[in-house]
């Protein structure tokens, strides 16, 4: 029994890949709910990653780093679409150009 | 080509199509769907690394939790589509689709060198209890703790930020 043992190489291209797509993604959308879900994206290439070489090392604290990711994304989430509902409330737009309230 | 490689190729293909389109697509609710099918067809991959245990929460805290949390905020705000006015030209588009490529190139190039050369280990076994296991080990447990507070942090921030001031 060796799962995915030849699979590492490709597994970290593909993390490559959709850090890509998601760093493309929060330079090309206006919408702050739509950048917001390409950062999802971005950790998520990085959580294939820490899999891949947790596979690769044969040691299981990569697994447990994706676990506190994943803690930690779930807190980000919550307290960012709040910030979100918040500023939207204040200028009624969800556009990013017009998201500079949350400086001094 | 074993069969777990086919299922691989298969998944991965779905996992960069469906970013692609949560990338280009500009209504924020097809994004946070295909968003949804990305995360899947990822715990598809993580299942087939050998991992069931992150699998199974990507499937559960991600696509469930995670993206339900966005799909209640797109359906409480009024989310139009997103029009494009001329300040994004192509031209900028194109840079940025470049720039992706490059990065692709340089993030890939370093992550396959550094794994490749050596074989992986054999005899993985990252199953439920092993992990469990590590993560209540002293290593690691203070760690899990601390977790606990910043979710109650989280928690009671987001409550604080959505509220309606009175």
């Amino acid at each position: 029994m060796n799962p995915g043992a030849d699979l590492v190489v490709p597994a970290l291209l593909l993390s490559a890949g959709l850090f890509a797509i998601g760093v493309v993604g929060v330079f090309l959308r206006r919408n702050v709910i739509t950048v917001f879900m390409c950062v999802e994206l971005m950790l998520n290439a990085v959580n294939l990653a820490f899999i891949a070489f947790s596979r690769w090392r044969g040691t299981l604290d990569g697994q447990l780093l994706v676990f506190f990711v994943l803690t930690v994304a779930a807190a980000e989430a919550a307290v960012g679409l709040a910030i979100i509902i918040a500023a939207q409330r204040n200028r009624d737009t969800l556009d990013l150009d017009a998201f500079n309230i949350l400086k001094w | 080509m074993t069969i777990d490689a086919v299922f691989f190729y298969v998944f991965a293909a779905v996992a960069v199509g469906s970013a692609l389109v949560v990338v280009g697509q500009r209504h924020p609710t097809y994004s946070a769907f295909a968003l949804i099918v990305t995360l899947c067809s990822l715990s598809a991959v993580f299942g087939l690394l050998g991992s069931p245990f992150i699998a199974v929460l990507q499937v559960v805290v991600y696509a469930g939790a995670i993206m339900v949390l966005f799909l209640f905020v797109l359906m409480l705000l009024s989310v139009k589509r997103e029009d494009s006015p001329a300040r994004r030209a192509w031209g900028m588009k194109a840079t940025a689709i470049a720039l992706g490529a490059v990065l692709v190139a340089q993030v890939g190039s370093v992550l396959a060198a550094s794994a490749r050369g050596t074989a992986a280990a054999p005899g993985f076994n990252a199953s439920t209890g092993q992990v469990a296991r590590l993560l209540f080990s002293p290593a690691y447990l203070y760690v899990f703790e601390a977790t606990s507070i910043l979710i109650l942090a989280a928690l009671v921030g987001a409550v604080a930020l959505a509220k309606r001031e009175t």
